[in-house]
């Protein structure tokens, strides 16, 4: 069967100020279809779909959509092109319901007539399998059937072209299988589906063809049954991935840190850590695995004080006095004037470990800036030691006095790392902290939280490339919604038992629910 | 106390807050917190007395002049100049990227100054316009009618309901429009998306730059009418300066009806009863005349801490409101 | 349906990463240059005199004579006073726009303590006693929003604004508690006024000064003006370094509170020994502008506090010479504003036109 082309780019390129987001990319989509767009985080994937959607508007190149050449200076112009997208942060308004949304910018008669949308998305969900209640508030939805409104309300547009940023990041298994059924289903109807994702299985079960990106820049475009895992991630990385990290033994492991019986409550009343038991030994790297939303960020913050606790307890063991303490209840201040020396890597780098206006010396003092006698900040530690991040990481700024936000993820990482070892830890986490980095700086990462463990430090390791965890990880605590499925030893386990840990609560929680 | 007498004028003066904070009402929806209205409706009060006066100047007085036209031409010239105010602001916030809170305030200073001078034009010299005020303090037709009727429930119908000048029922009329408008039309429905989430909108397809534009527009020249209504219909045509005190009871109707024309039709009469009740109390002092006057501020504040308490989303102001929004920045 | 037209946009804007020192300066000069041609050119229209007669009595009204500079001076110490004040509130990304009640208030309780006491206290008690009570009082002012923001997220920005109206009412009220007449006019009470360095002004001058110099060295070099600066910029980031941000905002709003109560202080126990409702004069929302303008730095707000008293000054005088009355002076003030407020759009963002495509739509 001869395919007409859905959307073809030629020679798009975007930069950010000094940032180059996409280089000269090129790619195809054709009708009944689904394009897998492969890519490490910060490859350019999501940039590159956002000027297809008509969020960003490409420097250089062309677009063509149905083989004819289109300009989309808005998202409206993409919908005039059938195309719709379902971005990753869900673009929805909190107050308005589910129809409400779903009608949004739409043209119609003026006075709306909900009852006749609600017809409409009803028998949509019926074509492709979706279940949803339009009149539900957004607020009130959990994550999956917000996805269903966004995923509904490019249908209900009529859009030929579907754009899904990073769907399953947030959904449970059987949600991601469900989620596939639909978009199989949309295919056979003919529709042109494009998945943005970073996941290798997802690509191998799902798509037809994968166009894989590198840091902006286009490698290539194989059908799905040509490919294999090894020659994607080759792709991807540009090399094989061997993943080259040392790992030592524990040297004398004592238990630092002991968490039982937590159990944390959100807003929203729901639990999103329940009944936590694990311990961090000194010496030790204890990945914490599970899928994203888990309540992996949760769990970090409540030991760092920054999180409600309803019940259980964080016992820390003094390494010096042998002294035992609960941190819970604990402002992060409290903990600290107890002698903990509790270092923390989150997740969100510039909106909670950095601050991005300011500079290097600034950000250094954030956790000294209290140290020193009087009202007034000593400038000169937090200098010396900017100074000696740069130098010992190879931090790329112009000096010490750049504001972190024109650093690239990578240094921005490295000045964050780097701050909180130099607080000479008893306890480390980290959450993510080789998301969206490049291999050199990963690996700069890995090295550093390796040399922490031989110094005896009990590090904690939120990761999400199980690869990763496998190699660099002593022990393995898997979470998934919020319970511990599992702890392996990750010298002796394979992924995919982890990858069934991960999923394992996820079916009982459902079953309940 | 006279209660007819003070309800009555209640509704008269709540009509030009009831105006005001329509207006600010539609420019909030699209996440505008626009503190030029106060400005804005001296500008409307000022633009429409002058060209009151202009008019009956050219035809030679108000015997000469048409009825129609001795009432319209100022509702449409305070609408078109308060509207180029909100031009302006739009201008500076939407397409400069203004900081609103700043602009607004200039803008304020902006309208105050106008509205001044403009006002020297029309109070020296040029025809009084005063007397023609009686048209827009006109009765409804019927209302005469009702007043002869023997039964005093329907003299007091008509008081309550069929007193009133044109401008009062207008803001009456304009008020449920709005509402219907922000509650039962697609353009409400895009408009509140605007104002919650101008991120979200754009990805549907909303040019947010013009909604934020024409919302601004169209609430300004609202607020405009409140600025005429207050010279015209309350004072009778005489002029004040203080017009822009009734620019900030305005923008506290809007909170304390929470972001509802409907509900602020109500919220108004209540917000003019405040303002004048003092001079219906016999005997209250000075002093307890001022602290009735500050009435509507306490209540307003009591209204923003219990929606801040309550947590309820549907009584949430916009959630936008006061921040710009730009598609490219990352 | 036609085919899809290529109509690209001419230009499209983009943040600039950074921008040299001098250009960013030059763009702010050029938009002052063009605001006051701008304003020539209104008066040119509303009086058909010539600009230069314009330009000649601004300068005039504020610069003619030694007293004028004096007033001037003055006028600039009072707003650049009221803008230090909303300067720490601002760096928080706290709106206050309650300056002006805040300033009433304190300006309120030294009237007060100068109404009760000045025959019964000596008067170093006395300044002491109107000293504190300005602070005091609105501290007091200030803190009742930060209150309510701080546990409970009530939006900061129309509670201040809402407060500024219950001041003025308040002002009104206890003047006609003071004054039986009914005049609503308070006399004013010199004798109890604060003491004269050197000439009139002075006294609030040199208070003003002061103040600018420790506020700037609070928020750049003390722990705690760095704590303002981090809630300022992200709440996550400071709750994460252990901050209690609900203390930074209570503290920092007393704080600025302290100094509008400073600025009520000088105002009516240091220059008319008197109040009304109209003491603060509108300075409190100007100051917002003022702050904001000199990107809440208190050095550069002496120079955009200069640049406002300037306009306000000149343009007093030139509605003098003219017979215009005040309005020319808010006229020309808002002018400038949206000139300096418009032109940061320039520094903060270039335009990027297109390379011409090969078919113009055209």
């Amino acid at each position: 069967m001869q395919k007409q082309t859905a959307i073809e780019l030629k020679g798009v390129t975007k930069t950010f100020g000094t940032t180059v987001a996409n280089k000269n990319v090129s790619l195809t989509v054709n009708k009944g279809e689904i394009l897998s767009v492969l890519g490490e985080n910060g490859s350019g994937k999501t940039t590159l779909m956002n000027m297809i959607a008509g969020i960003y508007f490409p420097d250089e190149g062309q677009i063509f959509i149905n083989g004819e050449e289109a300009v989309i200076r808005s998202p409206k112009d993409a919908f005039a092109y059938k195309i719709g997208m379902i971005h990753q942060h869900f673009k929805l308004v909190d107050v308005l319901s589910a129809a409400e949304n779903i009608i949004l910018g739409l043209r119609g008669e003026g006075r709306y007539n909900l009852n006749k949308a609600a017809q409409k998305i009803k028998q949509i969900s019926e074509q492709y399998g979706f279940e949803i209640n339009p009149k539900k508030k957004i607020y009130a939805m959990s994550v999956s059937e917000k996805q269903t409104v966004e995923i509904i309300k490019v249908l209900y547009r009529g859009a030929d072209i579907l754009i899904l940023d990073e769907p399953t990041a947030v959904l449970t298994p059987q949600e991601t299988q469900k989620l596939f059924d639909v978009l199989r289903r949309m295919r056979d109807d003919g529709k042109a589906i494009v998945i943005i994702t970073h996941k290798l299985h997802e690509v191998l079960s799902l798509s037809d063809k994968v166009a894989v990106l590198r840091k902006g820049e286009y490698i290539g475009t194989i059908e799905t049954r040509e490919a294999n895992e090894a020659i994607l991630t080759e792709m991807m990385v540009g090399k094989k991935i061997t993943l080259n990290i040392d790992r030592l033994d524990p040297v004398s492991p004592e238990d630092r840190l002991i968490v039982s019986d937590l159990e944390c409550v959100n807003r929203d009343g729901v639990k999103v850590l329940d009944h936590i038991d694990f311990t961090a030994r000194s010496g030790e790297i204890l990945g914490i695995a599970g899928i994203a939303g888990s309540g992996q960020r949760e769990l970090l913050e409540a030991i760092a004080g920054l999180q409600h606790i309803d019940a259980g307890q964080i016992i820390y063991h003094d390494p010096k006095t042998g002294k035992e303490e609960n941190l819970r209840d604990k402002t992060p201040l409290q903990i600290r004037d107890l002698g903990v020396r509790l270092s923390f890597v989150p997740e969100d780098r510039l909106g909670m470990g950095l601050v991005g206006n300011m500079d290097i010396v600034d950000n250094m003092m954030l956790r000294s800036y209290r140290k020193g006698k009087g009202v007034f900040l000593q400038r000169k530690p937090p200098k010396t030691l900017a100074e000696k991040i740069i130098d010992e990481l190879e931090v790329v700024t112009p000096g010490p006095s750049t504001p972190v936000r024109r650093l690239s993820g990578g240094n921005v990482q490295k000045v964050l790392v780097g701050r909180e070892i130099a607080a000479s830890p008893t306890v480390l986490m980290a959450a993510y902290p080789v998301r969206g980095l490049d291999i050199n700086s990963s690996y700069l990462i890995y090295h550093l939280l390796n040399q922490q463990k031989q110094k005896g430090v009990a590090v904690i390791f939120v990761g999400e490339d199980l690869d990763v965890l496998l190699a660099l990880c002593d022990r393995i605590l898997v979470i998934g919604s919020g319970h511990v499925t599992g702890l392996v030893d990750a010298r002796h386990t394979t992924k995919e038992e982890i990858g069934l840990l991960m999923t394992k609560t996820e079916v009982k929680h459902h079953e309940e629910a | 106390m006279n209660f007819l007498s003070f309800f009555i004028q209640a509704v008269r003066t709540g009509m030009s807050f009831l105006l005001g904070s329509t207006g600010e009402t539609l420019t909030e929806k699209s996440g505008h917190l626009n503190l030029g209205i106060p400005g804005i409706m001296c500008v409307g009060a000022a633009s429409g007395c002058l060209a009151e006066a202009m008019y009956l100047t050219s035809v030679g007085g108000e015997a000469q002049a048409n009825k129609l036209l001795i009432v319209l031409i100022p509702i449409l010239v305070s609408f078109l100049a308060a509207m180029l105010l909100g031009v302006l602001y739009c201008f500076l916030t939407v397409t400069l990227r203004a900081n609103q809170n700043v602009t607004g305030l200039a803008l304020t200073t902006l309208g105050v100054g106008i509205a001044n001078y403009l006002s020297k034009q029309f109070s020296n010299g040029l025809l009084p316009f005063a007397s023609a005020t009686k048209y827009f303090t006109a009765k409804l037709p019927f209302y005469e009618t009702m007043k002869a009727s023997p039964h005093a429930f329907v003299q007091v119908l008509g008081d309550i309901f069929f007193s009133y000048g044109v401008l009062v029922y207008l803001a009456i009329i304009i008020a449920l429009i709005v509402s219907f408008v922000l509650t039962r039309t697609r353009t409400g429905l895009n408009l509140r998306a605007v104002g919650e989430n101008p991120a979200t909108a754009d990805a549907a397809g909303i040019n947010v730059t013009r909604y934020r534009y024409l919302a601004t527009m169209a609430g300004s020249g609202i607020a405009g009418l409140g600025g005429l209504c207050y010279i015209m219909d309350n004072l009778n045509g005489n002029w004040e300066y203080t017009v822009d005190a009734v620019g900030w009871l305005a923008i506290a109707l809007v909170i304390f009806t929470i972001w509802r024309p409907n509900i602020a039709i109500l919220g108004s009469i209540v917000f003019g009863g405040l303002y004048i009740v003092g001079n219906y109390i016999i005997g209250i002092s000075f002093q307890n005349k001022e602290l009735i006057k500050m009435l509507p501020y306490v209540i307003t504040i009591i209204v923003l801490i219990f929606t801040s308490f309550t947590k309820k989303k549907e009584i949430q102001p916009p959630q936008s409101l006061g921040l710009s929004y730009f598609r490219e920045e990352r | 349906m036609k085919k899809h037209e290529a109509r690209e946009p001419l230009f499209h804007i983009v943040k600039r990463a950074q921008i040299p020192l001098y250009q960013g300066i030059l763009i702010r000069v050029a938009a002052i240059v063009l605001a006051l041609l701008t304003c020539a050119a209104v008066f040119f229209f509303l009086t058909q005199k010539s600009p230069v007669d314009f330009y000649r009595s601004m300068f005039n009204g504020a610069f003619g004579t030694e007293r004028r500079i004096w007033n001037m001076a003055h006028q600039m110490a009072i707003l650049l006073c009221i803008s230090l004040a909303v300067t720490p509130a601002f760096k928080m990304r706290f709106w206050n726009i309650g300056a002006e009640g805040q300033v009433l208030v304190g300006g309120l309780a030294c009237a007060a303590i100068m109404f009760y006491f000045r025959q019964s206290v000596p008067l170093p008690l006395l300044w002491v006693m109107m000293t504190l009570a300005s602070i005091l009082a609105s501290m007091v002012w200030a803190i009742i929003p930060a209150i309510f923001k701080a546990n409970w997220n009530t939006n900061e920005t129309l509670f201040t604004l809402m407060m500024n109206y219950i001041a003025t009412q308040l002002v009104a009220y206890f003047i006609n508690v003071w004054v039986k007449s009914g005049s609503g006019v308070l006399n004013p009470m010199p004798d109890a006024g604060l003491p004269k360095l050197g000439n009139a002004w002075t006294l609030n001058i040199s208070v003003v000064a002061v103040l600018t110099v420790i506020l700037y060295i609070y928020l750049r070099f003390s722990k705690h003006g760095y704590e303002i600066a981090v809630v300022g910029e992200s709440e996550n980031t400071a709750r994460y370094i252990g901050v209690n941000v609900k203390k930074v905002i209570l503290r920092t709003m007393m704080l600025s509170g302290a100094i509008c109560g400073v600025a009520g202080l000088l105002i009516v126990g240091g220059t008319s020994y008197t109040i009304n409702a109209n003491s603060a004069g509108g300075q409190g929302f100007t100051a917002i502008m003022v702050s904001w303008l000199a990107k809440f730095n208190p050095l550069l707000m002496i120079l955009t506090s200069f640049l406002i008293a300037f306009l306000q000054r000149g343009t007093n005088q030139v509605s003098n010479d003219f017979k215009m009355d005040n309005s020319i002076s808010n006229i020309v003030t808002a002018i400038i504003l949206f000139f300096i407020i418009g032109c940061e759009f320039f520094i903060n963002y270039k335009l990027v036109f297109r390379k011409p495509s090969k078919e113009d739509a055209t």
